[in-house]
């Protein structure tokens, strides 16, 4: 495992300049895991913050092969890219060992790119989907989408007398791949960034489809200080709201377990987007995100010991 | 919840959010996409007010198909969307067409193709808001030129899309879209609200897809006691399948003649100074406002310019046209593409006045300049 000094001194293939937030998630995700590996790569970005604010005109951020195709097609654009790369490379056209990395923000997989996902990874190619999970589509102005947990507010899940926020909770997105029995699938959060790169290693040395699935904290979509970010990062894992672990051939291992449980409302208290969740009429949605929270968690720990 | 009365500032696409309130929306079905989502947003908060339902959708397919659901369903149904959105909402836009069923459908137009510029304006859907879809199909397409008028053509469009059982597009772009100005908000009880012909409940034998005195039948709601049976196949006038024949060919026809029959009705036009015009300049949406000032620059100079906007795009208003072009030396057709609206002029002026196209498609308004500058060519050759 490298030290954080040896990744530092990799050559960025994400370079800075971009337009991102102060603050983002995404940049710090991509960047750690596309300093996990030393092989040349193709990127796909699916349209979003990432590609936006690192393809401002007249400038690129990517020093990889880069593709960019609208909302819903990451995943089938690299499909194409992965299997056309395998054919030139059985006739010896290609030499170099190529990686093949599709990025999506929750928007672009859960939602509009989910099918071409599914179906990408039930045709094996060998590649990473790594979705940046921002819980909305921060793009557009936030908007919510089906990453969103229960009670955020979002333009289209607005706070008023009547309603709470997002009245649905999130769709288990990792538990969805996995069940399309890849031979790799992990949650990550970038705070933990041993962690993090330890999976898009493994990811990427894995001869087959691969997924992560990465915490992104969006400063302006869940409304807090941009000098916080990991430590909002650590309060959505020590607080059990997104659990860090892994399944490798069908085997489920929890990568950490926090000292003491925090209460989700720790998680929640820091960010505009659930302030109403503190309002007394609102008491019910925040006791059934804990429970959410506390069942999910507890299925987690009985298919790690399985 | 009616809105009150009187003069306001506000966004187009706020105005058509309105405009589809004042109608009588019952259900939104949205995706997010620039620039079209403050349409999204606004209804996200004030739809559920009225009792209507908003729903966000996992993508513009999914919206698209929602709507012709919640449409079956008996409601007043809209979306709104724009570039890439539209064009994955065309299949089920032809379904819609198929079905009958009434919906309005926002396309705020984006410079493409494919992700193209999402911030900048174009009139690059004119074809497509027609030819979209695959199949023969009946197409009513309207297009404002102001905030004011997304508001009033949203009206319309639900009135149309009721009347004549068909899905409406109002064809807006990202100018009129994000653009803010007066509008004045009519009193809520002058709005005309049509409604689609429908079955009575539980009548036995009714036919949705026929009527011996109406090429619009009444339509057989989901939930009315009525056999409701709908397919995206050919079908005949119970609404089961049909294959290649002589029925198949008169239900393509019949809900083609929806529009055709009524086209004088539908091609609404706004003229000015056409009277003594001898160069014309045809425009619609945000191009319209360019070419009207240039219209005006040039009657200053001298030349006897009219100006002619298309409020409806489709049924394209070629009667109109062809009139004028007996009358006039030629027409400029400024558009924000590289020639679409162009071919309707020409086609409908067939050979017999001048036609100057004038395209731009940088992701930048047409100037009044540039209008006067191709109405100098044609009128001083």
């Amino acid at each position: 495992m490298a030290t954080l000094k040896e990744l530092a001194s990799r050559p960025e293939r994400l370079t800075g300049g971009h337009r991102l937030c102060a603050g983002c998630g995404a940049s710090i995700v991509v960047r750690q895991i596309l300093a996990a590996v030393d092989n040349p790569m193709v990127v796909g970005c699916a349209t979003g913050c990432l590609e936006v604010a690192t393809t401002i005109y007249p400038y690129t951020a990517w020093r990889t092969s880069y593709i960019h195709n609208a909302f819903e097609n990451v995943a089938a654009t690299i499909s194409g890219v992965e299997a056309a790369y395998r054919a030139l490379k059985r006739r010896g056209k290609v030499t170099e060992d190529f990686r093949f990395v599709a990025i999506g923000g929750d928007g672009g997989t859960y939602d509009i790119g989910f099918q071409a996902l599914s179906g990408t990874l039930e045709r094996g190619h060998r590649l990473l989907y790594l979705c940046y999970d921002n819980q909305a589509y921060m793009n557009t102005g936030i908007q919510r989408s089906s990453a969103t947990p229960l009670g955020a507010e979002t333009t289209t899940s607005p706070v008023g007398s009547v309603r709470p926020g997002k009245d649905r909770p999130r769709k288990d997105l990792t538990a969805i791949v996995v069940a399309h029995e890849v031979p790799y699938a992990a949650q990550a959060a970038p705070h933990r960034w041993r962690d993090l790169v330890g999976k898009a290693r493994k990811a990427l040395d894995t001869d087959g489809p691969t997924f992560l699935n990465v915490l992104a904290p969006c400063p302006r979509g869940w409304r807090f200080d941009p000098s916080r970010t990991i430590e909002i990062l650590t309060l959505a894992v020590d607080t059990c709201f997104w659990p860090l672990y892994e399944v490798v051939d069908g085997k489920w291992i929890l990568n950490y377990r926090p000292k003491e449980k925090l209460p989700v409302a720790e998680f929640l208290k820091v960010q505009g987007r659930f302030a109403h969740l503190f309002r007394a009429d609102n008491r019910p949605v925040l006791e059934a995100l804990q429970a959410e929270v506390d069942r999910k968690w507890e299925a987690l720990l009985r298919r790690a010991e399985a | 919840m009616p809105h009150e009365p009187g003069v306001r500032l506000m966004q187009g696409n706020e105005a058509c959010a309105e405009g589809a309130l004042a109608a009588g929306l019952d259900f939104f079905a949205g995706y997010p996409i620039t620039p079209s989502t403050e349409v999204a947003e606004f209804l996200a908060e004030r739809l559920p007010r009225t009792g209507g339902t908003f729903i966000q959708m996992e993508d513009e397919i999914a919206s698209m198909a929602a709507v012709v659901g919640a449409s079956l369903a008996g409601a007043r149904a809209m979306t709104a969307t724009s570039g890439p959105g539209f064009s994955l909402k065309q299949e089920n836009l032809g379904f819609a067409a198929l079905v009958e069923a009434p919906c309005v459908v926002v396309n705020v137009q984006r410079q493409g193709p494919s992700t193209g510029l999402p911030t900048s304006p174009s009139q690059g859907d004119i074809m497509q808001a027609r030819w979209g879809t695959h199949g023969d199909h009946p197409a009513v397409v309207l297009a404002p030129w102001s905030v004011h008028e997304c508001f009033d053509l949203t009206v319309t469009a639900f009135n149309l899309a009721e009347r004549l059982r068909i899905p409406v597009i109002l064809l807006t772009d990202e100018v009129i879209g994000h653009m803010r100005e007066k509008v004045t908000l009519p009193d809520p009880s002058s709005i005309r609200r049509e409604s689609r012909p429908r079955i009575p409940p539980r009548t036995p034998g009714a036919l949705p897809y026929e009527d011996r005195h109406s090429d619009v039948p009444p339509m057989a709601v989901f939930g009315d006691g009525n056999r409701a049976h709908v397919t995206g196949l050919l079908h005949d006038r119970r609404g089961y399948p049909i294959g290649p024949g002589p029925e198949a060919a008169a239900l393509i026809r019949r809900l083609q003649a929806k529009v055709d029959a009524r086209r004088s009705e539908l091609a609404m036009v706004h003229g000015e100074m056409l009277d003594d015009a001898e160069v014309v300049v045809v425009a619609v949406g945000c191009v319209a406002r360019s070419a009207l000032r240039a219209v005006r620059l040039a009657r200053q100079e001298g030349i006897a310019a009219g100006f002619l906007r298309p409020i409806t795009v489709w049924p394209f208003p070629e009667e109109r046209l062809a009139r004028l072009a007996e009358e006039v030396r030629g027409f400029v057709v400024p558009e924000m593409n590289l020639g679409q609206l162009v071919y309707e002029v020409e086609r409908a002026v067939r050979g017999r006045a001048a036609v100057r196209a004038y395209s731009r498609v940088d992701g930048n308004l047409i100037t009044p300049e540039e209008v006067l500058g191709a109405l100098r060519e044609v009128a001083r050759p």
